[in-house]
């Protein structure tokens, strides 16, 4: 009995503590760069679409409102085709950030998107894509992956060795 | 039935001589593996299905063995889930993985990948090898498989495959230690037909599908259901995969007794047609001299308004279902539909259907093919009409031994490569009655090659020889004598021959000397089986269905054409109106009256009847944009819907058609249930509901009733293991890759759980039609015996719509032998113009040693000719060209 | 004359203040939760925030009012009203100020303990006629516990009666022109307190419509006006009980200072406010009981100590003679 007298008794009390929420939008919090708000679409350090279409983000999203299409480029990097994401279903869970092999899905700490007709809220890739690399600065996949794309060839990849020569017959 | 205890619990399994790992396999058991194949059997080169194995109840220790390497015997101790062999496996893949790239997210076999399933299945999860990468430099493989080889984990599945299996001779395995290189020697296009096959075989992302990788999407993400191929009369089941309104791929669909693990490259990649530019999507109407999109009510409306004026003709299609057939049937009348062939060609189906009907054995299943130790082929190059069955026929003609022969040779009977060094290469009779060279010619025991009544007389006189009542063939020449002596000897003594026979020589003399072999060989006791080859789908059905011939067809004032993109416009050329059922916008479609959109075998269901009599269900894979419908659904639009659904239609062909009544066992009908649900075409893991037409409409459209299969179109639905002729994917916890057959099998290698073989036509032991001796060939001074020479990628006009197929396509030419263009005065590369009937064709020549003097080998499907084959045509040398 | 427009007044009066005090509290509630939990509730509709009450209302009007197919379509809708009129029925015995009331009954509190358990059929009504399991289970936890607290809560107040020896509302706050009856009928006062919350199906009380479990209890198939009418009708109970409380414990309308019938009045209406925002404070500080705690609590502690309090009570006064 007194300890639920001494919990309204605090209760109370917090009547005269600070306020926890803010005057939001004349005051505006502070996000941090993991919040997961609004998606977008990062670039890898050298200026190209980061987004290799591994359909990843897609399947892991549980409200599955990432739709996209793979194609490949003359160089021989994958890209999407058109990669549309529906935010009038979207629960910024961040799986898609956290299933994507190639950095290029991120989430930012943007929450500002009300639309007064929910087709506003279907953001195309062109809506998604930003210039530059996000949070993480220095990945690029295909520095790290084993196909032959763009300006890296056979064996160039971090950790690789000069291809093979089928050739040869030294041991 | 023998036990074996796995993990000290007893478990019954089936089949002696058969290796743990398939046992531990069938009981349900997760086993790692890489190199063992259940079409190829071991050879041990992986190490990663090891388990322990002990000698009594006393031994604790026991011993790690490969189990694709060690026979199950009955009260064999084995643990799978021991500690000790749980990490040799994790090690075994740990090494395995040493090179492997860091390629998952742009590898088209992430989600489908053997390598990714084994990986998870050992709980292999960090790479310690801090060393770099060994890496190579890639092929280009053609058009159908793309290369990667930097992902190689060095099974040599994809060489047993490739040479072993289906007797390629340009991909193979280079280098040394770990240079290992699976290629071919030098960059060019893959020459088996069976290329696509390395696609499924391959463990890893080596091997992956260039056709598919074009318009990619991930396994989960295909919505996909039981389908037939439609682009030969053997009938594979195939799984064609769409996404977003397009087929993405097709799959091979296991069925063991059509198809097995594999199928053709026509089959794999000749689908692109459904995607075509030329699809029909709304009902056209001529107006005024030019075809206008219209509505479905006022094309309807036109429709009536022409059927009901003058005579009337239907002509139907050996390529579109039996309902498709049967409504157009029904439509115009019986004695008013045509089963859309020439009377010859005709003639020679409805001799194939008494052929099958007049044999006493059962006919062949696939492993059955596979087994026969005797084999004749009368007429058939069979790489280019039924490149399954030819498969098939490469492991016939190689002697395997059974489990008797083996044990007495020392070997186990599924280990591959001991196998194939103890039987030294060794071949079963194979003999080949053909008129030009054909794929199996350096397995061939003996040939004969030569015009096809020349070829019948050669049968008759096997058959003489075999049964002396029957007709003595007289004036044969010694060499064919002496070959008729072989052949009946090889076919007397063996225990399981094989007759193969079918319609692509177009000869109906063939056929009947055929009819007259199998008899005589059923009179020598050796229980002949048979398997005929029709040229289309449907061929079989449209036989049974009957109707009146092309020629009196074309007579009538108006016709309605199913798939006319099968005949030529010259064969139509009376109709004052003709009212077109096409997928595809055809020449004929270009004078139609009406187009109306109908639906292709992915966007449709049905059944067709294979060359083996077999009737087979192929189901609807997605919804097409447009207004495109069945065939029969249009039909039915226009007689005022008789048919509430396709099992309607099924129900009314039982009554009006005895001979199709088993055809409703094809499949289960549309009110089957799977737990009281529809079963999903699209996986449970299916993305992007809420996004893929979002940009038309925020709001998800909802899921396409399917009134005529118990399929849903969307991913809601039963999650169980539906009957084999409703399995729309192979899945199963941990096995996303193909491999996954596995565990639909009643028992690994066997047929899929709850399978039906649905016979519509069986073998009767009726009399064989009479086969009177044709006269002897006497080649012609002014002309040729123009033969038709059969194409894999070339003589099916559809799967031409393929790039890649129409790229490997040869060019028209007529193929004659060195003598007589020698005799006509033409060399290589020169014109000569071949005049057939009416019509004079103008093609390059090709002096082929393999042609039968006197003849002319005409690459049919990529010219148009007038009447069927084979035909005197007159032949002329023209200026070089 | 006069009498009669004097009269008209106090009707007028007695049937606003409860509704206007029950709408206001639809946004005072809402601060002051946010006020006890470091929040600021809804503050930019008007000056504080107080047009929210406006705006609230414009809503719950326009919204639509659904009738379920599957109700029982007359008792559906005549659920809800039994609640306000059982609920404003109470509001007119209650002596606000000398003189200042609707009906000075000599039976009073008989009255307002007849109306208040006469609010449970509109709750078991309402349950049962929307034909839904979650609106069944809710009604039938709240005519449980509704018919289990009541006991109590009549004899809770047995103690004041004994000690004012009359029924009448006036007589009792005169009665207590000295001394408040909250000292010497504390455990009246809190037996009644808790009665009262567990009445208003209150936190922690408020089992009938647990959202976690039931949805939303026995009015889970109301919306729009209907529902509004459950939502003002617990306002309107709320500040009925704290009205009563104030009659009954905290002297009514005495306080120090002038005696006149305004500044009477502005004293009774501090009472009840403070009472109100205590039953705010206790929503916001306790956690929702188990509904075996509930009936335990109910029947084997506050029953025994309400019949102690009355025989101790009774004794003293007979004691006292």
């Amino acid at each position: 009995m007194l300890s639920l007298l001494r919990t309204i008794w605090s209760v109370f009390l917090h009547a005269f503590a600070r306020r926890a929420t803010v005057q939001y939008p004349e005051q505006r919090p502070y996000l941090a760069p993991r919040w997961r708000g609004r998606i977008v679409l990062t670039r890898s350090p050298d200026g190209r679409e980061r987004c290799v279409a591994c359909y990843l983000c897609a399947v892991a999203c549980p409200v599955d409102c990432i739709a996209l299409q793979r194609a490949v480029d003359a160089e021989g990097r994958h890209y999407p085709a058109f990669f549309r994401i529906n935010f009038s279903r979207c629960i910024f869970c961040g799986f898609c950030e956290e299933a994507c092999p190639t950095c290029a899905i991120q989430l930012t700490p943007d929450f500002e998107m009300a639309e007064y007709h929910r087709e506003g809220l279907v953001y195309e890739k062109e809506d998604l894509l930003i210039s530059g690399p996000g949070k993480y600065h220095a990945y690029d996949y295909y520095h790290v992956a084993g196909i032959a794309a763009a300006d890296k060839d056979k064996g160039e990849a971090e950790g690789e060795r000069p291809p093979v020569d089928t050739r040869g017959l030294l041991p | 039935m023998p036990a074996i205890i796995i993990d000290g619990k007893e478990y019954r399994y089936e089949g002696e001589g058969r290796n743990l790992l398939e046992v531990c396999l069938s009981l349900g058991f997760a086993v790692p593996y890489f190199c063992w194949h259940p079409a190829m059997h071991a050879v041990g080169a992986c190490r990663q299905c090891a388990v322990k194995v002990f000698t009594d109840e006393t031994d604790t220790r026991g011993k790690i063995v490969m189990s694709c390497m060690t026979a199950a015997a009955d009260g064999m101790r084995v643990a799978i889930h021991d500690p000790e062999v749980a990490d040799f496996r994790a090690r075994v893949i740990e090494w395995l993985m040493v090179n492997h790239p860091h390629d998952c997210a742009v590898c088209d076999e992430g989600g489908e990948c053997h390598l990714q399933d084994m990986t998870v299945m050992t709980g292999h999860v960090s790479r310690r090898y801090r060393f770099d990468k060994r890496t190579y430099r890639n092929q280009e493989l053609g058009p159908f498989v793309h290369h990667e080889m930097n992902r190689c984990i060095q099974c040599y599945r994809c060489v047993r495959f490739y040479r072993d299996y289906a007797g390629g001779r340009d991909l193979e395995v280079f280098g040394a230690h770990d240079h290992v290189y699976f290629g071919r020697f030098a960059d060019g296009v893959l020459e088996s037909p069976f290329s696509g096959n390395l696609v499924e075989v391959c463990p890893t992302g080596v091997f992956t599908d260039k056709v598919f990788k074009e318009q990619y999407a991930r396994k989960w993400d295909l919505a996909t259901a039981p389908s037939v191929c439609t682009l030969c009369g053997h009938g594979c089941n195939i799984l064609p995969g769409a996404r977003d309104g397009t087929l993405r791929r097709v799959r091979n669909r296991y069925h063991h007794a059509v198809n097995g693990y594999f199928i053709c490259d026509r089959g794999r990649y000749g689908f692109q047609f459904v995607n075509s530019e030329f699809r029909v999507r709304t009902p056209l109407l001529r107006d005024g001299g030019t075809l206008r999109a219209a509505s479905a009510d006022e094309a309807l409306a036109r429709v009536r308004t022409v059927l009901a004026e003058g005579t009337v003709a239907g002509i139907g299609s050996p390529r579109a279902s039996v309902e498709a057939n049967y409504a157009l049937r029904a439509l115009v009348g019986a004695e008013r539909f045509c089963h859309g062939l020439p009377e010859k060609e005709f003639t020679l189906l409805e001799a194939l259907v008494a052929l099958m009907r007049s044999a006493r054995t059962p006919f062949p299943t696939l492993p059955e093919v596979e087994r026969a130790d005797a084999v004749i082929i009368l007429g058939e190059d069979l790489a280019n009409t039924a490149p399954r069955l030819e498969l098939a026929l490469r492991q016939a003609a190689r002697i395997v031994p059974d489990e008797l022969e083996a044990a007495a040779l020392g070997v186990l009977p599924f280990d591959d490569a001991a196998l194939r060094a103890a039987t030294q290469g060794g071949t079963h009779p194979l003999f080949l009655a053909v008129t030009g060279a054909t794929s199996l010619d350096a397995m061939a025991t003996a040939r004969c090659r030569a015009v096809p009544d020349e070829l019948a007389r050669l049968a008759l006189a096997v058959a003489h020889r075999l049964d002396p009542s029957a007709p003595a063939v007289t004036d044969l020449g010694a060499d064919a004598a002496a070959l008729a002596d072989r052949i009946a000897d090889a076919l007397r003594t063996a225990k399981r021959p094989l007759l193969i026979c079918g319609a692509s020589a177009g000869s109906p003399a063939l056929i009947a000397a055929a009819g007259q072999l199998l008899r005589a060989l059923d009179t020598a006791g050796t229980a002949p089986m048979l398997r005929v080859v029709a040229p289309a789908c449907d061929s079989m059905g449209v036989a049974l269905l009957g109707g009146i011939s092309l020629e009196e067809a074309a007579r009538a004032d108006t016709l309605i054409i199913l798939d006319s993109e099968q005949l030529s416009a010259a064969q139509v050329a009376g109709a004052t109106h003709i009212i077109c059922l096409d997928s595809l916008l055809t020449e004929i479609g270009e004078r139609a009256e009406v187009v109306l959109p109908a639906a292709t075998f992915a966007e449709s269901g049905g059944t067709l009847v294979n060359s083996d009599g077999l009737a087979q269900r192929f189901f609807q894979v997605f919804v097409p944009e447009g207004d495109i419908r069945e065939s029969w659904r249009w039909i039915a639009e226009i007689l005022g819907q008789p048919w509430a659904n396709l099992d309607a239609l099924l129900a009314e062909i039982a009554a009006e058609l005895p001979v199709f009544a088993p055809m409703r066992e094809a499949a289960p009908p549309a009110d089957y249930r799977l737990d009281g649900q529809k079963i999903p075409r699209q996986s449970p893991r299916c993305s992007g509901r809420t996004a893929m037409t979002a940009h038309v409409s925020v709001h998800e459209p909802v899921p396409p009733d399917d009134p005529d299969s118990p399929l849903a179109f969307s991913m809601e639905g039963a999650s169980g293991q539906p009957p084999a002729p409703l399995v729309p994917r192979f899945w199963a916890p941990g096995w996303n890759s193909v491999q996954a057959v596995n565990t639909f099998q009643e028992e690994v290698g066997g047929p899929l759980r709850e399978g039906v073989l649905c016979r519509v036509i069986v073998p009767a032991g009726s009399a064989p039609p009479a086969a009177p001796v044709p006269p002897a060939f006497v080649p012609r001074e002014d002309a040729l015996l123009i033969l038709p020479a059969y194409h894999l990628f070339g003589s099916e006009p559809l799967s031409l719509l393929t790039p890649g197929i129409a790229a490997l396509a040869p060019a028209p030419y007529l193929a004659l032998h060195p003598a007589d263009a020698a005799r006509l005065g033409v060399t290589v590369g020169s014109m000569v113009t071949v005049t057939l009937g009416e019509t004079a064709l103008t093609l390059p020549v090709v002096p082929r040693e393999d042609v039968p003097r006197g003849a002319g080998l005409l690459s049919v499907g990529l010219v148009e000719t007038p009447d069927a084959l084979p035909a005197w045509g007159a032949v002329r040398g023209g200026a070089h060209a | 004359m006069p009498e009669l427009l004097r009269y008209l007044l106090v009707i007028l009066g007695v049937v606003l203040a409860p509704l206007t005090i029950a709408a206001g509290l639809t946004w005072g509630e809402r601060r002051l939760l946010a006020l006890f939990q470091d929040r600021y509730g809804p503050n930019r509709v008007g000056p504080a925030g107080v047009l929210q009450v406006l705006a609230d209302m414009i809503k719950i009007l326009t919204k639509e009012d659904w009738v379920p197919p599957f109700a029982d379509r007359p008792v559906f809708v005549l659920a809800p009203a039994i609640i306000i009129i059982a609920t404003y029925l109470s509001f007119a015995v209650i002596v606000f100020a000398p003189g200042i009331a609707v009906a000075e009954l000599n039976i009073g509190l008989l009255f307002f303990l007849a109306m208040s358990s006469l609010s449970v059929y509109s709750v078991a009504l309402a349950g049962w006629a929307s034909n839904s399991k979650y609106a069944l289970l809710g009604s039938l936890r709240s005519i449980g516990q509704m018919l289990s607290y009541e006991v109590f809560m009549g004899l809770s107040l047995m103690g004041v009666v004994v000690m004012a020896g009359t029924f009448d509302l006036g007589a009792i706050v005169r009665a207590q022109a000295g001394l408040w009856y909250i000292v010497p009928q504390f455990i009246g006062f809190f037996i009644f307190f808790i009665a009262g919350l567990a009445e208003t199906r209150r936190i922690p009380f408020d089992l009938p419509e647990a959202e976690s479990e039931l949805v939303a209890g026995f009015h889970t198939e109301y919306s729009g006006m209907k529902f509004a009418m459950f939502f003002l009708g617990e306002y309107v109970a709320i500040t009925l009980f704290a009205a009563m409380l104030t009659v009954l414990f905290l002297g009514g309308w005495h306080g120090p200072g002038s005696q006149s019938t305004l500044v009477a009045l502005g004293w009774f209406l501090l009472k009840t406010l403070a009472l109100i925002a205590v039953f705010i404070l206790i929503r916001a500080s306790l956690p929702r009981l188990r509904y075996d705690q509930l009936m335990e609590f109910g029947w084997k502690v506050m029953l025994p100590l309400s019949l102690v309090n009355l025989l101790v009570t009774g004794a003293v006064v007979l004691w006292r003679g």
